[in-house]
């Protein structure tokens, strides 16, 4: 039996995973997305990453998210991708900074908007 | 900088060889002020409780005694030609029981003997009504109105900028390291090249023990002792208007309760002999001084706290300053040992060790363009009024930039080149980051800015010199791959 | 003297708080709203909070602080009524309406205002209001600071770290610094809990295995010039460490999140009243201070964990202020709520018994299945933590028998 904490919303649930034969048995969670969540986080854990990348002559920099949770085991490798990235100004807010981050299918989005000086 | 040859050459840049280095600047001399750290101030003295004696705690007969007396007369005068910040407050010391009263009086005619007119004896009622915050129980007091306060670097700023702006060149990062007597003075070798000088004066602080020794002089023991002092809000302005004392220890003045000059109050110091310099404060320092104010002013309260400091005095083992020619060469002076009243008596002992400059032969000539004023621009002190027109001026001091003591991004500018280098420079001369958040909102602009001015990279940047870097460098690199996204995502 | 220039509301503050009021009164009707806001540019601290967890209640969506705050930035340009005044830092605040503002455009203007509301957010707690003895060395730096040094103006503070503090500020930090390859030894909480999201403390700590000590402390700083280590140490339940137990952690960098403080010198300017607990101006349920006219939302009030109760609550303020500006006098019984068991805070401090009415409530301490009680209304709560907001929405049937104190407390619960 697994006890884990749900990170889908603020609440943090606390959900039993319990693995019978060949199914999951999940207790504790609030709402639907919780089970979602157990499941995944047993068998395949998953996060979104939040970083930052520099924008070429400006001294801001640019605030990114991956568009949907990545294998959590790939976060340190799409660091180093991200840390590599130059952007050019203007960005807009949801832009695509890079496409298919690490080999995860997941695209690499603007969170804000950076204008040109 | 290889200056060939100069008159006096100033080791340390504190109150003494800054207080000093404005006096010679009234002379047709070559001076030289040099100081091993990042700024001028940043030894002992940024540490100072600021308090301007009025003379009565010293020994008749001591240096101290004739200085601090002769000093905290010249105060006035000087603040409103230097544009420094001081406030002659008075100063009140007071007696915690009926049998302090015998000590009170004796600290009285020890006061008259040493040429303090001024000294009002007080009752408990009396002190009620100077001071409503007090403690109700304190049996009676001493008001000594020549007292004040000042904010010891600001002051130390102003000397140095005055005596700058009067022809003294000042080297920071300098420090002495080997001296050598020769038949028309001396050889100065510092981490910065070497220096000729005539007259040598050691106002070395910590070190003047050290820096003696460079010309064979080991007759100068200096030793630290640590005084912490804990800072509370400045909402609290005008719970007390006069420094208040107890009566004095033997080792020293006491903790006090402080109005400083800006408003905060400030508590302490503590009296403690320390080993390596150590400059750290402590919880039982903070117990000791919390115990003891509170039974001077019983309001005050930890949860006004914003921050705290400790400082080290240089004390010397003959219990008065050692202001005299070395007995190794007459032309090398020794002013060390300068613990309390050292600030107070600073004025008064340039003056001093100028006569004894004079003694060794040197011609003084008094300068005809010899300029005693200087003043900075400080927003927060503007009627707005003033403050409209400095903006008209320069619209960079209309971009408040630390929110808590209102300084403005033209004030920082200003700081940076009026010598400030590092952060602690800037804060110091401009009091960003001394209010409520400590630097919390106003720091990463202040960072940007001294990048700016002083073309430094992100490591570079320094809170007060060589090895106090604030940051490591830029989280990225500024080589990497350029990618241009055209697509845009819809949510 | 400045020049002086009517209008009828300024909202102080660009951040969620003034965004949302400023424009839930100009849907509310205002027709000449001043928004001032000090940074170059609008949204507050969410400019600098680009983790997510924002807006799941609000939108039903999790964003990040930056795309949160665009929401409403966005929509300030469907209100023409409203005037943004970037770079402008408020010097002074009068009871008597009079804003005096300086940016350098204008040089010092001062606005002569109707209403006002107060939404200028909060400051963090420095090292020296929590008296860690030890040396002043570089290196230490409070979370939101070392926040803005590495999300906004791109620096690596430092490469060894230690974080004082385990609310969300604390823990999101702690990962973010990790992200970026600091070395974050350990995250250390005073009390014996932490006060952040259960959350944050799987996606910042569990994640990256980072320790958390709880019951544990500062005890010294060392380092000369730059921090080279701190001294930790366990604590009794009084909080005081245990020396005997001192041991080392070596850094070079301390980050501090040990509280943060509504920012109400320009409230105490205007003799605006206080609450002791919250720091936060006294507020009705229409978010009115102390001194008519002058409203108040979001941090500054009080420190709220989710930034989606600011702007419910912004929109009432600036409901709340139209009406003021428009002249709709409300003529509604006042009481006030009386904090009873295991209450430290409720915002707002009174209430007008009419409609409904959201409130705000902090434990003082941690509980399991209680009962919020609120006059005659009842809540359960499963589970009650100090750190999470409890939102109890105040029923008319709830408060209108009682004369002028409503008790709230939590009761019947067991101690975690």
């Amino acid at each position: 039996m697994t006890e884990l904490t749900c990170i889908v919303c603020p609440i943090g649930c606390r959900i039993r995973v319990n693995e019978e034969f060949e199914t999951l048995n999940i207790t504790g969670n609030r709402c639907p997305r919780g089970a979602v969540y157990a499941k995944n986080e047993i068998i395949a854990p998953k996060r979104i990453l939040t970083a930052v990348v520099k924008v070429a002559g400006i001294n801001e920099m640019l605030s990114v998210k991956t568009s949907e949770d990545i294998p959590k085991e790939k976060i340190f490798t799409a660091m180093q991708e991200i840390k590599k990235i130059i952007v050019d100004h203007p960005v807009k807010i949801g832009q695509v900074i890079k496409r298919n981050l690490v080999g995860t299918n997941v695209d690499l989005v603007a969170t804000k908007n950076i204008s040109s000086p | 900088m290889y200056l060939p040859q100069v008159d006096v050459l100033i080791i340390g840049a504190g109150i003494v060889g800054a207080a000093l280095a404005r006096e010679l600047s009234r002379y047709e001399l070559e001076v030289l002020l040099i100081d091993k750290e990042a700024d001028v101030s940043f030894g002992t003295s940024k540490a100072n409780s600021g308090i301007v004696h009025s003379g009565i705690h010293d020994q008749p007969g001591t240096l101290k005694a004739m200085l601090s007396v002769k000093g905290c007369k010249l105060y006035p005068e000087m603040a409103a030609q230097l544009g420094f910040l001081y406030k002659q407050n008075g100063a009140l010391v007071v007696a915690r029981s009926t049998d302090e009263m015998g000590a009170l009086e004796e600290l009285c005619h020890n006061g008259h003997a040493n040429g303090v007119n001024n000294i009002d004896l007080l009752t408990k009622e009396d002190l009620g009504k100077l001071e409503s915050n007090l403690a109700q129980d304190l049996a009676g007091g001493v008001l000594v109105p020549s007292g004040g306060i000042v904010v010891p670097f600001d002051l130390v700023f102003a000397l140095t900028e005055n005596a700058i702006a009067n022809g003294v060149k000042l080297m920071v990062n300098t420090e002495a390291q080997m001296i050598s007597i020769g038949k028309e003075g001396f050889l100065v070798n510092t981490n910065r090249g070497a220096i000729r000088t005539k007259t040598i004066v050691n106002a070395a602080g910590l070190y003047g023990g050290k820096v003696a020794a460079m010309i064979g002089d080991d007759s100068i023991m200096i030793y630290p002792r640590k005084g912490e002092e804990y800072l509370l809000d400045r909402k609290l302005e005008g719970l007390v208007y006069r420094t208040v004392f107890p009566l004095p220890s033997k080792v020293s003045k006491g903790i006090l309760v402080i109005p400083t000059v800006d408003g905060n109050i400030m508590l302490g110091p503590t009296a403690q002999r320390v080993k390596n310099h150590d400059s750290s404060t402590t919880i039982s320092g903070w117990n000791q001084i919390y115990s003891e104010v509170k039974t001077l002013v019983p309001t005050l309260n930890p949860t006004d706290l914003i921050t705290a400091f400790a400082g080290l005095r240089a004390v010397a083992n003959t219990g008065d300053f050692i202001v005299s020619p070395s007995p190794i060469s007459t032309r090398f002076i020794n002013a060390v040992g300068i613990e309390s009243p050292g600030l107070t008596a600073a004025p008064a002992m340039a003056k001093y060790i100028t006569d004894l400059i004079r003694e060794t032969g040197l011609s003084l000539k008094l300068k005809r363009e010899f300029n005693p004023e200087r003043s900075i621009v400080r927003m927060r002190d503007l009627s707005q009024t003033e403050q409209a027109a400095m903006i008209r001026k320069d619209p960079a001091y209309a971009r408040i930039v630390c929110r808590c003591e209102m300084v403005s991004e033209g004030e920082i500018r200003d700081a940076l080149h009026r010598g400030a280098t590092t952060l602690d420079g800037v804060k110091l001369r401009t009091r960003s980051g001394m209010g409520r958040c400590q630097g919390g909102f106003c720091t990463p602009k202040i960072i940007r800015i001294i990048s700016e001015e002083l073309g430094l990279a992100p490591d570079e940047i320094t809170k007060k010199g060589l090895g106090s870097q604030l940051l490591y460098g830029w989280l990225r690199d500024e080589t990497g791959s350029c990618i241009r996204e055209e697509e845009e995502l819809h949510a | 003297m400045p020049r002086t220039i009517r209008t009828d509301l300024v909202v102080i503050g660009g951040g969620p708080a003034g965004l949302t009021a400023a424009i839930s009164a100009a849907e509310s009707g205002v027709k000449n709203i001043i928004l001032i806001e000090r940074q170059s540019k609008l949204g507050g601290i969410l400019s600098q909070c680009i983790h997510n967890g924002f807006g799941l209640r609000y939108f039903n969506q999790e964003l990040t602080g930056p795309e949160y705050a665009q929401r409403f930035i966005d929509e300030l340009t469907s209100f023409p009524q409203i005037e943004v005044k970037l770079n402008t830092m408020v010097i002074q605040l009068g009871s008597n309406h009079r804003v005096v503002t300086v940016n350098d455009l204008e040089g010092l203007v001062c606005y002569q205002a109707t209403a006002i509301i107060l939404a200028m957010g909060c400051r963090e707690r420095p090292r020296g209001a929590i008296n860690i003895p030890g040396t002043r060395p570089a290196g230490i730096y409070t979370a939101g600071t070392i926040q803005h040094l590495m999300n906004i103006d791109g620096y690596l503070p430092g490469k060894e770290a230690v974080v004082l503090g385990s609310g969300d500020i604390g823990l999101i930090m702690a990962r973010r610094l990790t992200l970026e390859g600091v070395r974050v030894r350990a995250v250390l909480e005073l009390m014996a809990y932490s006060n952040g999201l259960n959350r944050n403390i799987v996606q910042c700590l569990e994640d990256y295995e980072i320790p958390l000590f709880l019951s544990h402390t500062v005890t010294k700083i060392y380092g000369d010039k730059r921090i080279q280590g701190v001294k930790a140490a366990p604590v009794d339940e009084n909080h005081n460490p245990i020396l005997e137990r001192v041991f080392t952690l070596l850094c070079d960098t301390l980050v501090l999140s040990v509280g943060l403080i509504p920012e109400n010198e320009l409230s105490l300017m205007a003799g605006i009243g206080l609450d002791p607990t919250t720091k936060g101006p006294l507020v009705d349920s229409s978010y009115q201070t102390t001194v008519s006219g002058i409203f108040a939302c979001g941090n500054v009030v009080h420190v709220h964990d989710l930034v989606d109760d600011v702007s419910e609550e912004s929109k009432v303020t600036g409901r709340a202020a139209a009406a003021y500006v428009l002249g709709q006098k409300t003529l509604m019984r006042q009481v006030k709520f009386k904090i009873g068991r295991n209450i430290r805070s409720i915002v707002p401090q009174s209430l007008f018994i009419d409609g409904q009415t959201t409130i705000y409530i902090r434990a003082e301490y941690p509980e399991t299945d209680a009962i919020l009680k609120v006059g005659k209304g009842k809540a359960r709560q499963r589970v009650v933590s100090p750190g999470e907001t409890i939102r109890y929405l105040v029923k008319p049937e709830d408060v209108h028998d009682y004369n002028e104190f409503v008790p709230v407390s939590i009761e019947g619960g067991e101690s975690s």
